[in-house]
């Protein structure tokens, strides 16, 4: 039995054992951190790679934790859905990779190996959250996860970052409570924690069906908090623009999906109870919703001076995207859903790395203050030009694909009024885009900016590879379509109607 | 007969190149016109390679990467595409020689030229597209590519006007889009072909929607070709450099919007679903309304550009309104002008520019007596102006001939009228100029001849022996007429 076979708990276990023995590493060198938190994470790309070819090619995989089978023991299943884990470890990778000077230079030096540590245990509970299927498993892997985001929100040095980790902390409290107590709903009505037992069992438990509509309710209300939709985002922006640059990435582009996925785990595992259960006016009122939040987030976006506080109330427009593509419940709007949940981490990271940057290089955050920063840091804000237009939805960026796929199955669902919200709010948030690109370029620039003064490679280096890869997914979307298609009939063919 | 070929990927591929070698080595003058000149000379060459082919009836296609089941990025070169390339390809080298000799005072040369290659590589694929996602897709493209050079000055009242023209640019492309994604669920197909996308029992469900559907796109589009009152950022955006409002507004961007205009009813309703539906003569009295209106606002401006950018909305809808009467002879002179209106308008622009950089002056008033100064100059703006008019043996009039016969052909003669009215509205507002150029003497007394740099002057009279040719020589084969009657043969 070779080591690929053990690679989906592995997947799991090196980053929280890089993450212990971080604070170890820190004790003897603090510039070695920064080297084994990349180490750790660059095997776990190397085996979510080697994981999600597998899955291409046969299909999924099931492990089981220690040989302990299914009934008490902890499962892993890695399916379509799963794919998500190379995406968490190459965008985690890129982070830490542009984290080495942004850390150096934002944060109190002895908080370094903290920082580090909390980087890898955040990835490691959202790898273990997108491949378990065990339920109690996916609660402590988003526990950890959540409170490496709460701690990281903190470790900010200006005291406001404590009050926003707080806000956070508080809401998210809350919605690990309800995930819990739903968790213990379906535990008392089907006897087990294994997702695929309980998608068996819940059919048959016909006498608690109150019961586990109640189960359903306190998940959703749960993931949304997380996911930050309307009316429960508001934690968001602040967390989201007080963080250090890397960690808005992380949490922006990957920690809100999580809320996401845990919700497409919710359809896995309520899918034989169709007949039972009708969900149908709950998702509506979501798709509502949702659709609210696209606009109401672009439209408080327009509004913000500060770059990252107009990037936080972007992430919560686009939130509202995926979750309307995952409302309709109809083949085209499913795939654009999902296909955003990979397109929107990609281009939130990088705009949130060109922040981040352009925050380095100039010390400003504001755009009154960012005149002319595009003669500055021309190849930054090339890229950064390309994530506007990106998320903006301008063909042929990967942005517009969900915007297309999203506005067809509204059409399909026979609801053209969201489509049409769908692409006005895109066209709202241009607005200010638009007002980053005039600042950046056409504005006469400070004296400060007239030289060129690029920010450091191991900054460049991942902004100029997301940029590249917004345009060849947007061009080349056939390939992470032919993925997502599988899964989104997974998904459907017995999904609750 | 369709034939694969590479070209039509190559044309708009070697502008993109270009913009990218001007963005790198473009501090140097040398390599900035080296690239810019060579590229639209090569262009030229390949779309000028597919002329031949296509008069005889010949169909170019590339076929590109597949989006989704259903819908990819194509291109297809049929006669109407070939043509509209055609036209800005050769408009292309001219504006370059003229902008080289324009720009020199100017800062920002290397973005100027640099978007401005990319601008006429996304209208070649606008006009190469196959399917209406790859028009789109170009369609944006141009969008966001002509911003940078309408917001060229950097002045608030530039910075204005580009925000005007985003926002309704934008806009439309947001309609556009919808109306994509509606007519894709529809139809299941968005290719371009020749009999329109719907088949028969979707038109036989759905004919109040189908209505409203091509409302929509006509809306969408509509910004962009300044159909009223859709048009307001056009005469705002004269604000921009004068190569700028020659290329973009008499011929890339505005250009565009008609395009598209033509193609939705050619091949995405196709023209017995367009007259069967009625909406075909809405959109004629809509056009027409725009033709008068055009004029009319074109009379009551003093500033030369914004006179000349209400004749182009005036003059647009020219190409509108023969579209949307849909008879054969309609057709033609819709397609036609889009050749005839941007020569003569370019024409009229570069002339401006002229008088701008020499002298100074930019309004009509003060424009007393410059005939004597550049006789040359005002001699092209005369033939330009004249083809307006409609006189014979210039392209004005071969539109105008053809758009009265296809009133004719489609039973009404309203048409004719307003033809007549557009051509007195055109003498009222250019003969004073012309004449108060040439008979009157200047204001400073100043009569000695002072003509515009060569690179400024060459462009002028270029396009104004073109406008001669292509109202005397129509008939020759080659000539655009041709290419626009072998269209118009296969669409009937």
């Amino acid at each position: 039995m070779n080591i690929t076979h053990h690679f989906p708990i592995l997947l799991d276990m090196v980053p929280i054992a890089a993450a212990c023995t971080m604070l170890i590493i820190g004790k003897f060198r603090r510039e070695w951190c920064y080297y084994w938190a990349l180490f750790a994470i660059s095997i776990c790309t190397v085996m979510s790679a080697g994981l999600v070819w597998e899955v291409y090619k046969t299909g999924p995989i099931s492990y089981v934790v220690g040989s302990w089978e299914r009934w008490f023991g902890i499962e892993i299943y890695f399916d379509h859905i799963s794919a998500c884990t190379l995406l968490i470890s190459g965008l985690g990778l890129l982070i830490i990779i542009f984290s080495k000077h942004y850390i150096a230079k934002e944060i109190d030096e002895r908080k370094i190996p903290v920082y580090y540590s909390l980087i890898l245990l955040n990835l490691a509970g959202m790898l273990g959250f997108v491949i378990t299927g065990d339920l109690f498993n996916l609660f402590v892997m988003m526990e950890i996860l959540s409170l490496s985001g709460y701690a990281l929100v903190a470790i900010g040095e200006e005291r406001i970052a404590q009050l926003a980790a707080f806000k956070y902390l508080v809401l998210g409290a809350v919605s690990s409570l309800s995930i819990l107590m739903a968790i213990g709903f379906l535990y008392s009505i089907t006897g087990s924690l294994n997702m695929h037992e309980i998608a068996l069992y819940l059919p048959r438990a016909k006498d608690h069906i109150p019961v586990a509509i109640a189960a359903f309710a306190l998940f959703i209300m749960g993931f949304s908090v997380k996911a930050a939709l309307f009316p429960l985002h508001i934690w968001l922006p602040d967390a989201h623009s007080i963080a250090p640059s890397p960690v808005s990435a992380l949490l922006s582009g990957l920690v809100v999906k999580i809320g996401i996925c845990g919700l497409l785990r919710l359809l896995f595992i309520y899918r034989y109870v169709g007949g039972l259960i009708n969900v149908e006016p709950v998702l509506n009122i979501i798709a509502w919703l949702a659709a609210i939040t696209i606009v109401m987030g672009a439209f408080f976006a327009v509004f913000q001076d500060d770059i990252k506080m107009m990037l936080a109330y972007s992430t919560v427009s686009n939130i509202g995207y995926i979750f309307l593509g995952l409302c309709l419940v109809q083949s085209n709007a499913l795939i654009g859903g999902i296909v955003h949940i990979f397109n929107h981490a990609i281009i939130k990271v990088l705009l949130f790395l060109c922040a981040g940057a352009i925050i380095y290089q100039t010390g400003c955050r504001r755009l009154s203050d960012l005149h002319g920063v595009g003669r500055k840091m021309p190849i930054t804000m090339a890229c950064m030009s390309i994530g506007v237009l990106s998320i903006v939805g301008i063909p042929p960026t990967n942005g517009f694909i969900c915007k297309w796929f999203i506005a067809i199955g509204a059409m399909d669902a026979k609801k053209p009024l969201f489509a049409a919200a769908l692409l006005f709010g895109a066209l709202f948030i241009f607005a200010y885009y638009i007002k980053i690109l005039n600042a950046a370029y056409f504005k006469k620039p400070r004296a400060e900016f007239e030289k060129r003064d690029e920010a450091p490679m191991t900054m460049l280096v991942p902004i100029v590879l997301l940029a590249i890869a917004c345009l060849a997914l947007g061009v080349g979307a056939y390939f992470p379509l032919a993925f997502i298609k599988p899964a989104a009939k997974s998904l459907l063919s017995t999904a609750i109607r | 007969m369709e034939v694969s070929s590479l070209r039509p990927l190559l044309a708009p591929a070697i502008s993109m190149l270009c913009a990218i070698l001007v963005f790198l080595t473009g501090k140097s003058p040398f390599w900035r016109r080296f690239w810019s000149l060579g590229a639209a000379a090569i262009k030229l060459g390949i779309v000028l390679s597919m002329l031949p082919a296509a008069l005889r009836g010949t169909i170019f296609f590339t076929q590109l990467v597949p989006f989704t089941p259903g819908i990819d990025i194509n291109f297809r070169v049929d006669q109407f595409g070939l043509f509209f390339a055609l036209v800005s390809s050769t408009l292309w080298i001219v504006t370059t020689i003229y902008a080289i000799g324009y720009m020199e005072p100017e800062h920002a040369k290397v973005r100027f030229f640099g978007f401005f290659a990319i601008c006429v590589s996304t209208t070649v694929g606008i006009a190469f597209a196959g399917n209406l996602f790859t028009l789109f897709i170009f369609y944006e493209l141009l969008t966001i590519a002509a911003y940078p050079l309408v917001i060229h000055e950097e002045t608030p009242e530039a910075m204005k006007a580009g925000r005007k023209y985003l926002v309704y640019t934008l806009t439309g492309g947001t309609i556009i889009l919808l109306s994509i994604a509606f007519t894709f669920y529809l139809s299941g197909t968005l290719t371009l072909s020749k009999a329109g996308v719907f088949s028969k029992d979707v038109i036989a469900d759905n004919g109040r929607i189908l209505i409203l559907l091509f409302a929509s796109y006509m809306v969408g589009f509509g910004v962009k070709a300044a159909i009223m009152p859709l048009h307001g950022w056009l005469p705002s955006a004269m604000v921009a450099p004068t190569p700028v409002s020659a290329l973009l507004h008499a011929v890339a961007v505005v250009k565009a919007g008609v395009f598209g205009v033509s193609r939705v009813i050619y091949n995405v309703f196709g023209l017995t679903l367009v007259k069967q539906l009625g909406a075909g003569m809405v959109l004629a009295y809509v056009a027409s309304f725009t033709i008068i209106a055009g004029s009319i606002m074109a009379l009551l401006q003093d500033n030369l550009k914004r006179r000349l950018a209400y004749s182009t909305v005036s003059q647009l809808s020219y190409i509108v309104m023969g579209a949307a009467i849909g008879t054969p002879a309609a057709v033609t002179g819709s397609i036609i002008h889009i050749a005839n209106q941007a020569f003569a308008k370019i024409t009229m622009f570069f002339v401006a520019g002229s008088i701008q950089r020499k002298t100074g002056k930019t309004e009509i008033s003060q424009l007393v007596g410059i005939g004597h100064k550049m006789p040359i100059t005002m001699a092209t703006f005369t033939i330009a102006a004249l083809s307006f008019v409609g006189v014979p043996l210039l392209a004005g009039f071969i539109t105008k001939w053809y758009l009265c016969l296809g009133s004719l052909q489609a039973g009404t003669f309203v048409f004719v009228i307003v033809m007549l009215a557009s051509s007195l509205l055109n003498a009222a507002y250019w003969l004073p100029i012309i004449y108060s150029a040439y008979f009157k003497n200047p204001l400073d007394g100043d009569i000695k001849m002072n003509e515009a740099h060569w690179t400024m002057l060459y462009p002028c009279i270029f396009c104004a022996i073109y406008t001669i040719a292509l109202g005397t020589f129509a008939e020759v084969p080659g000539l655009p007429l041709s290419l626009a009657r072998t269209f118009v043969r296969l669409i009937f």
